[in-house]
This record gives structure tokens, C-alpha cells and sequence, in this order.
């Protein structure tokens, strides 16, 4: 059911943009396409194996992921930050208890969890946020009023803001050309590297992981991250709130 | 007329106010096409020069949409016969490299501000 | 009319380059917060809205003044406040104006605002506080035009304008009601995820609104030597009374359901907000200050006498706006974010600019209302002249 109304949609999406969009080229055989390289997915997830995760990889994931998006280093509480450590305890306060020793303090990596009910998507009174057909939630930087409604929305503290023009923690020298940096005033947010999806790649994190992190079509029942999720147990963030976050993490 | 002896100096004001860029440009330099340094490597554009001269910030504009929106990647020039990435950075800039010989004389001449690189990154 | 604003006394002339200071100031500061970002704020990635949205919300329930006095007189034919109603509508006007003058400053991207009208969401409640803001800002400006004028010609108000008057009574309760549910629909925030926001919204509009409005027609009968009547200011006094009564209740029904249920994601912040949480107590002093001043003002004003002497009111009345300014503004918004998602505790406390800012759009507010009720009072008085 829910497939069929999402091809559903898809196509009659492409239909109506055949003739609405690119006016200005109208009449022109010119016009966007699909790039064959890109990977697709009904519904992108993300599994985090705790197991096999440790401190170093974890910075390591940190790091690519930074480095790639261009995301500055602010040293105090107006900082950016896409995937960073949190002890399991403030991951997972609901799912934890007192003798939970070993655990409790365990950093964990935590991340956006693009959501399949996503209250920022919800909020934005712009759609600067929003869900792409794959599943992924995505900023739209041009056109973010920034009103941190979503930041307020979002149950993960996955959101930052740039309170600073955040070229001045950036050393230009150092700066990616593939991906832009932010402006002052829009918030920003992990986007599962769709801009790497797009061009046939997987995600920095997962790249940077050694393994530890798989990614893949949820939808898809003969993918990792679909099988690992049979095989072993896993938690994600805060369920009760039927956000149906779709970042995995094996316990 | 009332107050004639307020509301004649309040016109008066009014007008020279309202046509303030045309007396404050008075005995300034005539417009000059800005000269522009064009790519030695590369022909043509994915679009005749007419439509980017005209369109290039329509179709800037509308890339952004498709490219982060829309779902689509590429642009198919039917001048070029071939496929670009919908980027500003990696198409545009591919052969247009030098932002300030291109993009900034034109934008500067006709006093035009644009926030692009505000977040990308020039090359 | 406007030429009435045009024409005052010296004290009037100086009131009016005193607000224009603290506006200059004001928006001085807000120059800096446009060339620097937020970043001046004392906001952060975890405590995203602040003093701004705090003056948002309270603000917001200040405008309720004029839908007070509209309903007694217009569905109850209570004509008390005939003479004052133009004064609570020029009130929510300000009011309103601030409101939005506050949501302006605290965007990243002023410039961009509007794209909330060129990609319209009907399921982003902000879209909706725009449309109702506006709406309600609309409606008191043309009602309250068109009736003044319309009392300055010694004519009854035209036909046409009675369905408006009658639309501004729910669009003044949906203006609350959209605002807390800004808060309210939020799943993460257990402080805020409640329905009892939207009345408890109410409840302290009707008594903050018309609790300064009292305040002001002081104020006008001392500076303008022009006496908005007993009646309609003992009808607001009890109109202050059973709301504030109703405000204090539902916090503590709200206070009920966290402590008695022990369920930890809902009682945290009220024990961040009244006791403080890890060695952050700044917040719950003021707390305290807010409880405190908002159950003095309900003892006294219980009692008729009280009410009835003027300054005892008065005082009752400052006791009632700094309660509720605390609880919708700093407490609620703070109080909310704090414990964070990831339960971290932390406090805020606003920066140098940020207040500047603020004080500088409750000039604008304090500017329009003086203009407009010179007008307004400029024209009644000259009614009553005659």
C-alpha cells in the first residue's frame, strides 16, 4: 500500500513537473535529468553496530564527516555539529536504568535520525526542511528564514544553528569546493550525504567506519542493514514519540 | 489652496527626493559593457550566449530547486549534446574559473549584489 | 484624525523623543545583531528561543485587551466601556505590532521572511500565528478606525463594520490558542506537550491585557487630565480578578500532573523551574518572584475593597504583569528547552544587546500607543466637549 502510493506519487510528481517547471526553457529540449550513477533506495537507514564502534573510529567518522561539509569548529555552546559523541545514558535516558554501569557512560555517535514522521518537516513554516522521496530529511539552505522552529521540534538535538557567519572558524585554505559552507542565520543538520548518494557514492561516516556503520535500503529485504536488523537486537532513539526514527543502533 | 505655503516646499521636497538617482548620477560616467574574459579553453556554453546573458539567474535558480529538491542531478544541453551537473561550482565555475574576470565585472557594473558565495565556495 | 498626534503638550513632545531614544538604541543594537548573527545572543544550540520569543508570548496575550471589553459591550450590551474600547483596540494594535516586531528580530534571515508567504504550509503552526497575527492586527486597526471616525461625526458605526467586530471575538482567541500551540504540538518537550497550554494561554491573556490596560488609563487620567471612567475600569479590575484566578489554577494543575504522576521527563522541569537542576537556580528565583506576585495580586484583588481603591489596583495590577511576564516569558520558553533532549541542564541569561533590542520594540509599542491614543482621546473629548 504504502509503496504503490509512493510510486503513485513519484509519478504523478514527474508528470506535473514535465510542464511546470524550468518556464524559462520551455520549448527547449535541454532540461534536468536523472543521473545514472546515483544510488536509490525506497527508504535509506542507517545501522550503528556498538560493538564494533570505538573512540577512534568514532572521531575518525566525526572528522570525515566535518571535513567533508565544510562544518566549523565553534568553541562554545553556538556551535555546529552533525555527528558527534553522546554517552548512551543521554541517548537512551528512557531505555536505561541504574545498574546499567558499563553502558552508561559509553559514548555513543549521535546523529539525525530522518525521521519517517519528522516533526522539524512538520514545523518549518517554508519547507526549508523536507522529506525526500528516499527518505532522507534535507535542509534547503537558500531558503531557511531561520526561525529554529525545527530546532524546537526536533526530540534529538540533532539541529544547530549558525549564531556565527561561520567562515570565520573556517580557514579558507581548508575548505572542500565540492559542498558549500553556511551563511549566517539558517540552520544546518546531517543530510545522510544525499550530495554523495546523488553521485554514486555512500556516506562519509560509513566510508570512515570500518564497517561499523551500515547503510542502506530498509525496503529492500535482502539489504545489510535489513538482515542485520533480524539477526541481532538494536534500539533507536525515543520510539514512544512516533517519530520513527531510522537510525539503528545494535546493542 | 489651504497652506499653500506648506504643502508647495512639502511637493517640492517630494519630487527632489523621489528623483534622487537621476540628479545624485548627474556628470557621472557613462555606461560601459564591462569587458569580460571569456574561457580560452571552451567554445560555446550549454546554452547560447543570448539565453545566459539573459536567463543565466533564472536558470541558476531553478537548478537549486531541481538539484536540492526536485531529485534531479544533470542538465542536458541540447547545444552541447551532453550532460552537466546542475552546480554552480562544478559546472558553471568548471570553465568560467575566474569569478572576479566573469561574474563580478558585469554584477558590478549594473551594481548588482548577488549572495551566492556567501556559502559556495569560489574557485 | 492623525492630526491630533501632531498637536500635544510639552510633556507629550518629550515622552515621545524618550521613546524615540530608547528606539535609536534600540535598534543601534539590532544593526549589530544583523552584522554579527545571533551570535550576540545569549542563545545557544540547546536553548534556541529566548528573551525575544518570550515577549512573543507574553505580548501576545497583552493584545487580548481589546476582546475583553468587546465582548461585555457587544454581546452583553454593557456600556461601560463604550468610551474606553477605542483605547484597549489602539492597545492591541501596538501590542500586536510588537508581537511581530519580535518574531522579525529573532529570525536568522530577516530578508528572507518572506518566503513564508511565497511557500505557504499549513502544517507549520507559524504559518498560521502569521496569518492570525495579521489578521488580528487588521481587524483592530479597521475596527477601530472606522468606529472613532465614525463617533467623531456623532453618527452610529456603519452596518458593515458590526460582522467584523463580531469575527475579531474568536480571531482574538484563536491568536492565543495558535500561539501556544507553537509550543504545545511539539513531541519532544514534555513541558510544553500539553493541552492545557492554549487555556492557561487564555487565561493569562485576559488577565495581563486588561491588567495594563488599567495601568495606562491611569496614566492617561494623570497625564491627559482625562478620566476613562470608573465603571469600565472596576469591569476590567474583575475581569483581571476571575482570569488570574483561572491562570493560577491551571498552573497548578499543571504543577499537579507532574508531581503527583513522578514521571521524570515531565517533572524535571518544573523542579529546574521552581528549585533549579544541578546548581542552575538562576531561573528559579524568578520564579518564585512570579508565583509570589501572582497569588498577592489574586488576595488582594479578592476583595472589593481593594479593588476599589485606586492605588491599591494599580499595585495589584503591576503585581499581575510582572507574574505573568516571568511565567509566559522567561519561565515558559526556558523551561521548555531545559532539561535538553539530552538531559543536559544549563541556564540562560540574556546578553546586553538582546535586552536593548527588546527595550527597544516596547519603545515602538509604547510610541504607538501614546500616538494613537492621542487621537483617540483627542476625538472623545472633543465629542464630549460638545
Amino acid at each position: 500500500m504504502k509503496n504503490s502510493r509512493r510510486k503513485f506519487i513519484k509519478f504523478a510528481g514527474m508528470a506535473a513537473l514535465g510542464w511546470s517547471i524550468c518556464p524559462s526553457l520551455a520549448g527547449a529540449r535541454s532540461g534536468p535529468r536523472q543521473s545514472a550513477d546515483r544510488l536509490r533506495a525506497e527508504r535509506w537507514a542507517m545501522v550503528i553496530d556498538s560493538e564494533k564502534l570505538n573512540d577512534e573510529l568514532m572521531d575518525k567518522c566525526i572528522e570525515a564527516c566535518h571535513k567533508l561539509h565544510n562544518v566549523p569548529d565553534i568553541p562554545n555552546d553556538q556551535n555546529i555539529k552533525w555527528i558527534w559523541k553522546e554517552p548512551f545514558y543521554n541517548l537512551f535516558h528512557d531505555q536505561s536504568h541504574g545498574y546499567l554501569k558499563d553502558k552508561k557512560s559509553i559514548p555513543f555517535l549521535s546523529l539525525c535520525n530522518h525521521c519517517d514522521n519528522p516533526p522539524c518537516v512538520r514545523v518549518c513554516p517554508t519547507q526549508a526542511t523536507f522529506s525526500r522521496d528516499d527518505g532522507i530529511v534535507l535542509m534547503d539552505f537558500h531558503r531557511c528564514i531561520g526561525c529554529r522552529f525545527c530546532m524546537a521540534g526536533c526530540p534529538y538535538g540533532s539541529r544547530s544553528f549558525n549564531y556565527y557567519n561561520p567562515r570565520n572558524f573556517l580557514d579558507d585554505d581548508d575548505l572542500v569546493h565540492d559542498y558549500p559552507t553556511r551563511e549566517m542565520g539558517v540552520v544546518e543538520k546531517c543530510e545522510f550525504c544525499a550530495h554523495l548518494l546523488d553521485q554514486g557514492e555512500m556516506p562519509a561516516c560509513v566510508e570512515a567506519s570500518e564497517g561499523a556503520i551500515l547503510f542502506g535500503d530498509l525496503n529492500d529485504p535482502n539489504s545489510d542493514v535489513r538482515k542485520v536488523l533480524q539477526e541481532r537486537y538494536s534500539l533507536v532513539r525515543k520510539p514512544k514519540l512516533g517519530t520513527d526514527p531510522q537510525v539503528y543502533y545494535l546493542i | 489652496m489651504y497652506d499653500a505655503n506648506k504643502i508647495i516646499p512639502g511637493l517640492i521636497i517630494f519630487a527632489l527626493f523621489m528623483t534622487f538617482p537621476f540628479w545624485y548620477n548627474l556628470g557621472a560616467d557613462a555606461y560601459t559593457t564591462p569587458e569580460l574574459e571569456l574561457p580560452e579553453d571552451y567554445e560555446r556554453c550549454i546554452e547560447s550566449t543570448e539565453f545566459m546573458r539573459a536567463e543565466h539567474m533564472n536558470m541558476l535558480d531553478e537548478w537549486r530547486d531541481l538539484y536540492v529538491r526536485e531529485g534531479y542531478q544533470e542538465y542536458w544541453s541540447e547545444l552541447k549534446q551532453e550532460s552537466y551537473p546542475m552546480s554552480l561550482t562544478k559546472t558553471c565555475m568548471y570553465c568560467h574559473s575566474d569569478k572576479e574576470k566573469f561574474c563580478d565585472r558585469c554584477h558590478n557594473a549594473t551594481a548588482v549584489d548577488p549572495y551566492c558565495w556567501t556559502c559556495h565556495i569560489e574557485p | 484624525m492623525l492630526e491630533k498626534a501632531i498637536k500635544g503638550s510639552a510633556l507629550y513632545w518629550i515622552w515621545l523623543l524618550v521613546l524615540l531614544a530608547v528606539i535609536g538604541v534600540g535598534f543601534g543594537a539590532y544593526l549589530q545583531q544583523l552584522d554579527q548573527g545571533l551570535s550576540v545572543t545569549a542563545l545557544n544550540r540547546d536553548i534556541s528561543w529566548g528573551l525575544y520569543i518570550a515577549q512573543l508570548t507574553f505580548l501576545v496575550g497583552v493584545a487580548a485587551s481589546a476582546v475583553m471589553m468587546v465582548i461585555p459591550m457587544y454581546l452583553h450590551n454593557h456600556k461601560a466601556f463604550a468610551r474606553m474600547l477605542i483605547l484597549g483596540e489602539f492597545m492591541a494594535v501596538a501590542t500586536i505590532i510588537m508581537c511581530l516586531l519580535f518574531v522579525v528580530v529573532d529570525l536568522g534571515q530577516p530578508q528572507r521572511l518572506w518566503n513564508v508567504v511565497l511557500y505557504p504550509t499549513p502544517s507549520s503552526v507559524l504559518f498560521w500565528d502569521m496569518v492570525v497575527l495579521n489578521g488580528y492586527l487588521f481587524l483592530n486597526i479597521l475596527i477601530g478606525w472606522v468606529t472613532l471616525q465614525a463617533e467623531r461625526k456623532r453618527v452610529g458605526p456603519p452596518r458593515w463594520i458590526k460582522p467584523f467586530i463580531y469575527i475579531s471575538i474568536p480571531w482574538a482567541i484563536s491568536i492565543h490558542t495558535v500561539t501556544a500551540f507553537l509550543y504545545a504540538g511539539l513531541p519532544g518537550r514534555d513541558f510544553w506537550l500539553t493541552a492545557s497550554m492554549a487555556p492557561s494561554f487564555l487565561a493569562s491573556a485576559f488577565a495581563a491585557g486588561p491588567a495594563l490596560l488599567i495601568l495606562l488609563a491611569f496614566a492617561v487620567k494623570i497625564f491627559a487630565k482625562w478620566d476613562p471612567g470608573r465603571e469600565a475600569i472596576q469591569s476590567l479590575a474583575k475581569i483581571v480578578t476571575y482570569a488570574l484566578a483561572a491562570y493560577l489554577f491551571l498552573i497548578g494543575c499543571k504543577i499537579f500532573t507532574a508531581a503527583y504522576s513522578m514521571v521524570p521527563d515531565k517533572l524535571a522541569h518544573w523542579e529546574y523551574l521552581y528549585f533549579g537542576l544541578e546548581g542552575h537556580t538562576m531561573l528559579s528565583v524568578f520564579m518564585w518572584v512570579s508565583t509570589a506576585a501572582g497569588v498577592s495580586a489574586l488576595l488582594i484583588l479578592l476583595f472589593p475593597k481593594n479593588r476599589q481603591a485606586d492605588n491599591i489596583l494599580a499595585f495589584a495590577c503591576v503585581l499581575v504583569l510582572i507574574s505573568t511576564w516571568i511565567e509566559k516569558g522567561m519561565g515558559l520558553i526556558t523551561a521548555g528547552f531545559v532539561p535538553t533532549p539530552m538531559k543536559e541542564v544549563l541556564t540562560y541569561a540574556p546578553t546586553g544587546p538582546e535586552i536593548l533590542i527588546t527595550l527597544g520594540i516596547y519603545g515602538i509599542g509604547f510610541l504607538i500607543i501614546t500616538v494613537l491614543w492621542k487621537v483617540g482621546i483627542g476625538v472623545r473629548r472633543e465629542i464630549e466637549a460638545t
